[in-house]
């Protein structure tokens, strides 16, 4: 049955050679006639009410065509529909630096940008909050009226009985940790364009076509029809090439909006594209959380019962936040075989852009925190860390107590894959001083099974056509962004139909022509789109084959698609093979001169004569499929899916999100050394497995992991943005410390396929998971090697010789002492990238990054 | 600011162009010439998506003037199939899964191609200092080894037919 022709073998994305040879369209890579370039103007403050804008001196610029502030498109939106709090321009306040004011679009982006200067914004500055335990006590300036106390949401789940499992755990161990904030940092900087036509009938402006760096089309399309107050049909959204998605173009970024309402005032195309400075305010990152974590477990090592309290930092809007909560919560399950659970989260709001869904979307920190107690559990009574983990694990087929259908489980066999491979059991404990192992494991849904617009309309839908040429077109909504989607689709395609990759075509993520996919999130993709691909092509198989067993004088059931050929049962290849081989001899000694025939193009006379005869043993492709649109009149086939309804979850509140059709599993173990005078962490090597349900494209699986390890230690090691009274301070790839080559480690993928009963060839998800894993195998990893529990990530140099030095019980080191945060001194100082100067939050007077306007050398042009 | 006229030659063709002299390489590739293979990431030196070569040097041209590049031989990402196929580095990130987004790649490919005209057979450690001074967010960089390893190899190999 294992026996594929296309799926499981390692396979260059069908998009490969767009990419490496640059001929590939990303949005800002587009022009359309008469475009201009938008830029948009930011709040220099935190939290502010807009007290007047007064844009005519902008608007008199040469150049300038249109100006849009928040009054030109007040409906409110935002990605969830609980948290419709956003607007394209601010309305009436301003809640983070960064927060969009206007936006003028321009004949360049010179003039656009000076426009920006002459726009006359007065504020009244507002008291902000930046840190989420302050700003839940807030009784006054709440950030937005309808949420008291700034609490975006809370939730109270009770799974089991908690307190009784705490009494009958043998061993309790209760801390916080701290995750500090991260983000997406996609190479690609969103960009939108956004074109309307000229309606034929009415002489007005018509539709609308929008093309975006996004991983939701559909989304899109629904959110422009709320704010711009027009039919989804009159919207096309089309999603050229993404570069890089990671969360933070999964959901409605601002820029989307405010081009397309610029170019409706503008009455002409408007292309918007973010500065790198402007991606990190656009943020929608990992919010900074803190765990208040207790675990109890037997002498055994059996788990009695966890209860977390999760507070996250959300930002100044919803976005996805209540998600992010509730994700947090419900992924406690679902790993481990835990009967008792409590968690309390709250979701807040502070003065900050807002934190949104980030690659491992809720379930990192809370993995951190929960793999690095049950590390410090494992040395309390004295049991290997590998061991605890062992004894802890599911026994699926089941459904956790916090109502998660778990089916394949591959946890166990990638955890004796990393042990076996890492040497866990030979050098765990006997490295050199300074050098250590650590294991955790993670894992993630394969698309959550609820969509966020409840409704009951399939998740994804797949059209397919085939047509006389013999070439089959695959229709998704589903959204490649880099992940390897529509290499996926053609594969899938092309395994059902038997068929090679060269005769499949993906057109993707085209509202216009695509059927409705909800998007790349979630890590859905390979498991919904998959199953659809999988059923469109199977309806289409089921017609090319009933016109097949015509010709072929046998029954439908028995005809075999395989190799560009459709034969019977049985018979046999190799007849196949030697008529082919005759075949190739006769048309290269030139029995082959292409002819039009019946209106159609076919490949030389021997297929002619081949129609002519009788019944046959086989047919070619091509042959296969005329038949059939002779037989049929037109070849088309379509699927969909929907997640089961068990597979949606409990009923409890906010039951929605944590349920998935699948899961997968990672388990890794990193051998890390520590520099004890420096601090410094340095990780040599990451053994990664993970159960991906079967590797449909072994390359792309292998890809994923290394990239998720990988983003997982950045996280782990050097990533995290840093605020100053509401400002980034390192608002730039270098600053923010995205880690190049030479701080890279080597990462050893291993793939582990437990063969879902649902996903499309058994195949379930591999782009998220494992990089909730990377943290804690790395914080354990350093536990391991000096000794010291760290319990706030990243682990940067300074956190680590702090936690050396309280361990050795010497003096606190403060570097930041006598450093006044209004004026730091050290290296982060200048906050930010060079295209800040004029047009970015202003600066604190003492600030020696400010500057004053100053005629530019040389004078005025 | 006023144009002026410059000559720019560009993957092997000369170009006249009316530019102001404040015109970065960046974007006179991509907007009047409309090579938009050279990627805009950061703006200021750091994510190196936008490199190019100039005589044969890797530079980033999001921080170089167009005018300043007269008279020298830039090559972009659109010069660098050869014969129409693509060259050995382009499909040997394809086939390895050097390139997942692909925004990064271009500038990766021109870094990778500095590196091989200087040393055609670097160690581990000298390609991975090599490709420091570009960022990718999706790879890990992981696979990118194995696919100038094997380019090198096929490189080779073509060599030793001829």
């Amino acid at each position: 049955m294992d026996d594929f022709s296309i799926i499981g073998k390692p396979t260059a994305m069908i998009d490969a050679a767009e990419k490496t040879t640059g001929s590939g369209k990303y949005t800002d890579d587009i022009s359309v006639p008469g475009m201009l370039v938008g830029k948009i103007l930011h709040s220099p403050y935190p939290h502010a009410r807009i007290k007047s804008i007064d844009t005519r001196r902008a608007e008199a610029l040469d150049g300038v065509v249109a100006l849009v502030i928040g009054k030109d498109a007040p409906n409110p939106y935002g990605i969830l529909p609980v948290g419709h709090d956003e607007h394209a321009l601010a309305l009436d306040k301003v809640r983070y630096v960064g927060d969009n004011v206007a936006c003028v679009a321009a004949v360049s982006e010179a003039i656009a940008e000076r426009a920006l200067e002459l726009i006359d914004v007065e504020y009244e500055v507002l008291p902000a909050y930046f840190d989420p335990e302050e700003s839940m006590k807030a009784k006054t300036h709440l950030i937005h009226d309808n949420k008291p106390g700034n609490l975006e949401k809370d939730y109270h789940h009770a799974f089991g009985d908690p307190d009784k499992g705490f009494a009958e755990a043998d061993h309790v161990a209760e801390a916080r940790f701290i995750a500090n904030e991260v983000t997406h940092a996609a190479m690609e900087p969103h960009s939108t364009l956004a074109s309307f036509e000229l309606d034929p009938h009415t002489g007005n402006m018509g539709r609308l076509t929008v093309w975006s760096s996004t991983q939701v089309p559909y989304y899109l399309q629904h959110k422009l029809s709320l704010v711009l107050e027009m039919p989804m049909a009159q919207i096309r959204v089309i999603k050229p090439l993404v570069g890089g998605g990671f969360g933070g173009k999964s959901e409605v970024i601002p820029l989307e909006i405010i081009a397309a309402v610029a170019a409706r005032k503008a009455q002409a195309p408007v292309k918007i594209t973010y500065t790198r400075e402007e991606v990190f305010w656009a943020h929608r990152g990992r919010p900074r959380t803190i765990i208040d974590l207790k675990t109890g477990i037997k002498n055994d090592g059996r788990i009695t019962a966890v209860k977390a309290r999760v507070v996250q930092d959300g930002g100044a809007y919803c976005s996805y936040g209540v998600v992010t909560i509730l994700y947090s919560g419900a992924l406690l399950g679902a790993l481990y075989d835990i009967p008792h659970i409590q968690y309390d989260g709250y979701r807040v709001l502070t003065n900050k852009p807002a934190c949104g869904a980030m690659r491992g979307h809720g379930t990192v920190n809370v993995r951190f925190a929960f793999e690095s107690q049950l590390d410090e559990l494992a040395a309390k009574i004295g049991m290997d860390s590998a061991e605890i983990r062992q004894r802890n694990l599911l026994k699926p087929p089941c459904v956790t107590v916090n109502g998660l259908r778990v089916q394949s489980y591959g946890l166990p066999e990638c955890i004796a894959k990393t042990v076996e491979r890492s040497g866990w059991k030979q050098r765990k404990g006997k490295l050199p001083k300074g050098r250590g192992l650590g294991i955790a494991c993670s894992h993630y849904v394969s698309g959550a099974a609820n969509s966020i617009i409840r409704s009951d309309m399939p998740h994804s839908t797949v059209n397919i056509k085939i047509d006389r040429d013999g070439g089959v077109v695959v229709y998704t909504g589903a959204s490649e962004i880099g992940q390897g989607s529509d290499t996926m689709t053609a594969q899938v395609a092309a395994e059902v139909l038997g068929c090679s990759l060269a005769r499949v075509r993906v057109i993707a993520a085209d509202t216009d022509l695509t059927p409705i996919d909800i998007g790349s999130y979630s890590s859905r993709v390979t498991f919904m789109a998959g199953n659809a691909t999988l059923r469109a092509a199977e309806d289409v198989k089921k017609r090319i084959a009933a016109a097949a067993a015509k010709k072929m004088n046998c029954a439908a059931e028995e005809i075999v698609f395989r190799d560009d050929l459709v034969f019977k049962k049985g018979s046999a290849a190799p007849a196949v093979k030697r008529d082919r081989a005759e075949e190739a001899e006769m048309t290269q000694a030139g029995a082959s001169v292409s002819g039009r025939v019946e209106g159609q193009i076919l490949r030389g006379s021997l297929q002619q004569k081949r129609k002519e005869e009788g019944p046959k043993e086989w047919m070619t492709f091509e042959e296969a499929v005329v038949a059939a649109i002779d037989f049929h009149g037109a070849l088309s086939g379509t699927g969909s899916y929907a997640p089961p309804p068990e597979a949606r979850g409990g009923k409890h509140k906010g039951g929605g999100v944590g349920p998935s059709p699948a899961y997968s599993y990672s388990a890794q173990v990193a051998e890390v050394s520590v520099d004890e005078d420096t601090g410094e962490v340095t990780v040599h090597k990451v053994w990664a497995a993970h159960d991906c349900g079967r590797a449909l494209n072994p390359v792309s699986v292998e890809g994923q992991i290394i990239g998720s390890v990988w983003m997982g230690m950045g996280q782990a090691l050097t990533e995290e943005m840093i605020w100053k009274d509401g400002m980034l301070m390192n608002a730039g790839m270098l600053e923010y410390r995205s880690p190049s080559s030479v701080e890279s480690p080597e990462v050893e993928p291993i793939i582990v396929e437990s063969i879902d009963p649902e996903g499309p060839f058994g195949a379930k998800e591999c782009s998220e998971g494992s990089l909730a894993a990377t943290i804690p195998a790395i914080s354990n990893a350093i536990y391991d090697a000096v000794g010291v529990r760290l319990h706030e990530s990243p682990f940067t140099p300074e956190r680590v010789l702090a936690a050396l030095r309280a361990k050795r019980k010497e003096k606190a080191l403060n570097l930041t002492e006598g450093v006044d945060p209004t004026a730091p001194e050290r290296f982060r100082e200048h906050g930010g990238a060079l295209c800040f100067k004029n047009k970015g939050p202003e600066r604190h007077a003492l600030d020696a990054a400010r500057r004053e306007t100053a005629t530019p050398v040389g004078g005025a042009d | 600011m006023k144009k002026e006229l410059i000559e720019l030659k560009v993957n092997g063709r000369g170009h006249e162009l009316a530019i102001e002299p404040s015109a970065l390489l960046l974007d006179v590739l991509r907007q009047d010439l409309g090579l938009t293979g050279s990627k805009r990431g950061c703006d200021e030196s750091s994510c190196g998506a936008c490199t190019v070569l100039v005589d044969g040097v890797a530079m980033m041209s999001c921080t170089l003037l167009a005018a300043s590049c007269e008279g020298q031989e830039i090559t972009t990402v659109e010069g660098v199939s050869e014969h129409g196929s693509l060259a050995a580095i382009q499909k040997a990130y394809g086939d390895w899964g050097g390139a997942q987004c692909g925004f990064c790649t271009p500038g990766f490919i021109m870094t990778v191609k500095s590196l091989l005209a200087e040393n055609s057979d670097p160690t581990e450690d000298e390609v991975r200092m090599a490709l420091s001074s570009n960022l990718c967010r999706c790879t890990g960089y992981s696979q990118m080894y194995e696919a100038i390893r094997s380019a090198v190899a096929a490189e080779r190999q073509g060599m030793a037919a001829k």
